[in-house]
């Protein structure tokens, strides 16, 4: 009888190249994704190198962090990050990878694009040049970010160097009450591990509430695992992954697709496999959630206060609290609720998917945003964009007074232009909450899409529970 | 080829907070650069420098003492956030051979040893003495210690094979790039369809 594994075990022995003497294993990369910031420097050393790449077919590439968010038709006014676009597309064509361009219709942030074409599938493993790859795991894929190092190592082998990570089952169980997403969930697990706290790790997602998500609430799930420090989070896959697969631009089709359902069949999690680390989760006790802070595990319910240095033991803990609230501007002991606010962000790899969108609309349908607020609403992708349109939600955006955009990174990064000023307030449904994130100076909440225009609506960070019918 | 790092000896500089995360190591803003050069003078930005340009002069890196320190101890969880390998890139050309932390964020770690950046995981209670003051140290890789001012040695984790590459200057793509062989086996065996010239 063999030893019972957990679908991260089976991902990893399913990649293993070799196992060198005295280094660590070779583990085959089946997917990487390339965008215009961590790439550059990746495709000079393969240039200095005299190297090839070696699987353009298991490469794909888009530009999205310094994408500009505004009409195609400009062009990108910030010289650096036009000439990065440029150099993206450039290196691209020279190394004969396929890739959606500035002008692509098919563009938009690295991480929607790869599920949108049915790209990501069950069972690979998946790497990029940016943190948030986790997003990929929603499929039971192992996927994780790498350094530009790492990058170039793919390009040109298609294999990484790697240790085995820990296994770290988060379990959640429950439904979720009204108001309360899949967003909420992952920023309450990571108030409770806080940012270090899956470090080494790669989180399983289990439990009835997660099996009742969504495939693109469970992306905004595994998005944020790196936000909980571990590389890569993932879902394993079931029926809910193969609907949405199904048709996808590249899924397997007719045989293809029955034989490749089979084996991803075999990766769940098998019965009495044991993990490293486990922790559980009540779905039906959580509440809206919201970061005071600035990082993401400085995350509270959105009716709790905001808590105070003066209660934590450790001295380099209590100083680094205290220099988030000063940050911040904000008051320890006091709730956030009421709060006023200058910019509400929706977009981000976390939360600019269809579904994202219609939450938000369905929030700001019939209603205006508050005078004082600027709100950007930006698609993950043009097909995202395209097809939100033919929905009319961007009517439903314009007539509240949003601001309705092209696909990109956006105020999530600030690389593009679209950025906070000094000393103003957002809620974003981005990842990171980091100081100057957004902007110099600015001061972020990471909420979910319906408390963001819930927000938008009063200018001030606003419970959705007393918005909704 | 990398350059080799067998051992040295240098003075402290303090950042007591935990969770420094890569975007404060090097805001965003500075990635849409093609190349690697600059980014020492974009370390720690945000924090180093007023909105004027001018220098903070209570930051520690902008202090006298600050200047020719090798060696850099900060709070726990540090590197945490961003992929951007832009960070090692700037604290390696700003001077620093190492960072001593009580943990530090998977990413970060990796892609510091890439660098030659070597980040050094201390005990707490020895991570609390670096930080009572800032102090001279001895970090040996080939003996993988590291020596307090005071004269006690404590030895730090490093897995064989970077400790091996950074010691004898192996470069890892390298070091890859040998396993054709296996490379190839692996990829005449594997199973799937995808195709992303497909989409192009």
């Amino acid at each position: 009888m063999t030893q019972p594994r957990t679908i991260i075990q089976k991902l990893w022995d399913a990649h293993v190249v070799a196992e060198p003497e005295g280094a660590p294993a070779l583990l085959f990369i089946d997917l990487h994704l390339v965008h215009e910031v961590t790439s550059p420097q990746a495709f000079a050393g393969l240039r200095a190198r005299g190297l090839k790449v070696r699987r353009p077919d298991l490469t794909l590439g888009t530009c999205d962090h310094s994408t500009p968010t505004t009409p195609r038709d400009l062009p990108i006014i910030d010289p650096i990050a036009r000439a990065q676009v440029e150099q993206f597309e450039k290196n691209c064509t020279e190394f004969g990878i396929p890739h959606f361009g500035f002008q692509s219709e098919r563009q938009g942030i690295v991480h929607v694009i790869g599920p949108e074409n049915g790209v990501t599938q069950p069972g690979m493993t998946v790497v990029c040049g940016d943190s948030h790859t986790a997003t990929h795991g929603a499929f039971g894929a192992l996927a994780f970010g790498i350094g530009t190092s790492e990058v170039e190592m793919v390009l040109a082998t298609q294999c990484l160097p790697q240790r085995k990570s820990k296994s770290f089952a988060v379990h959640v169980n429950g439904a979720l009450p009204p108001g309360v997403t899949a967003k909420d969930i992952i920023l309450a697990l990571i108030s409770r591990i806080g940012v270090g706290g899956g470090t080494g790790c790669v989180f399983e997602f289990t439990g009835s509430t997660i099996r009742a998500l969504s495939m693109e609430e469970r992306m905004t799930v595994c998005n944020m695992s790196i936000e909980g420090g571990a590389r890569a989070g993932l879902v394993a896959p079931d029926d809910t992954t193969y609907e949405f697969l199904a048709g996808k631009p590249l899924a397997p089709k007719g045989a293809d697709w029955d034989r490749a359902v089979a084996r991803w069949r075999q990766l769940p999690t098998d019965d009495g496999a044991g993990y490293d680390r486990e922790i559980s989760i009540d779905a039906a006790a959580l509440e809206p959630m919201i970061t005071f802070g600035t990082n993401p595990g400085q995350g509270i319910g959105i009716s709790q206060p905001v808590p105070d240095p003066a209660g934590v033991a450790d001295a380099v803990e209590r100083e680094t609290l205290r220099k988030a609230l000063q940050y911040m501007g904000l008051e320890a002991g006091k709730p956030l609720l009421g709060q006023p606010v200058n910019v509400v962000f929706i977009g981000s790899c976390t939360n600019s998917r269809m579904s994202d969108l219609r939450a938000a609309a369905e929030v700001l349908k019939g209603r205006k945003v508050n005078e004082n607020v600027r709100v950007m609403v930006v698609p993950g992708s043009q097909p995202i964009k395209k097809q939100a349109e033919a929905e009319g939600l961007d009517q439903i955006f314009r007539a509240a007074g949003a601001e309705w955009r092209e696909a990109g990174c956006s105020m999530c990064i600030a690389m593009n232009g679209d950025q906070l000023k000094p000393g103003e307030y957002s809620v974003s449904t981005s990842n990171r909450n980091f100081e100057g994130r957004q902007g110099k100076g600015g001061r972020t909440f990471l909420a979910s899409p319906l408390t963001a225009a819930a927000s938008a609506i009063t200018g001030k960070v606003t419970d959705i529970r007393t918005v909704l019918g | 080829m990398p350059e080799k790092i067998i051992a040295f000896e240098s003075k402290t500089v303090l950042l007591p907070v935990d969770n420094i995360d890569t975007d404060q190591i090097i805001p965003a803003r500075f990635l849409k650069t093609i190349s690697k050069d600059g980014l020492g003078d974009q370390l720690f930005f945000d924090w180093r420098y007023e909105a004027d340009g001018s220098p903070k002069a209570d930051f520690v890196l902008n202090t006298e003492a600050a200047q020719g320190c090798a060696v850099l101890v900060a709070g726990d969880n540090f590197g945490c956030g961003s992929s951007r390998e832009h960070a090692p890139w700037a604290l390696t050309q700003f001077g620093f051979k190492a960072v001593i932390s009580t943990s530090f964020a998977d990413i970060f770690k990796n892609n510091s040893l890439k660098n030659g950046l070597l980040p050094l995981t201390v005990p707490k209670e020895v991570h609390e003495k670096l930080l009572a003051a800032p102090s001279t140290v001895k970090v040996d890789l080939e003996a993988r210690t590291l020596t307090l001012a005071d004269g006690t040695a404590v030895e730090f984790p490093i897995d064989a094979f970077s400790r091996m590459c950074l010691l004898e200057g192996i470069d890892e793509l390298g070091f890859v790039l040998k396993h054709d062989a296996q490379i190839a086996a692996y990829e005449a065996q594997r199973e799937g369809t995808l195709d992303t010239r497909a989409l192009a």
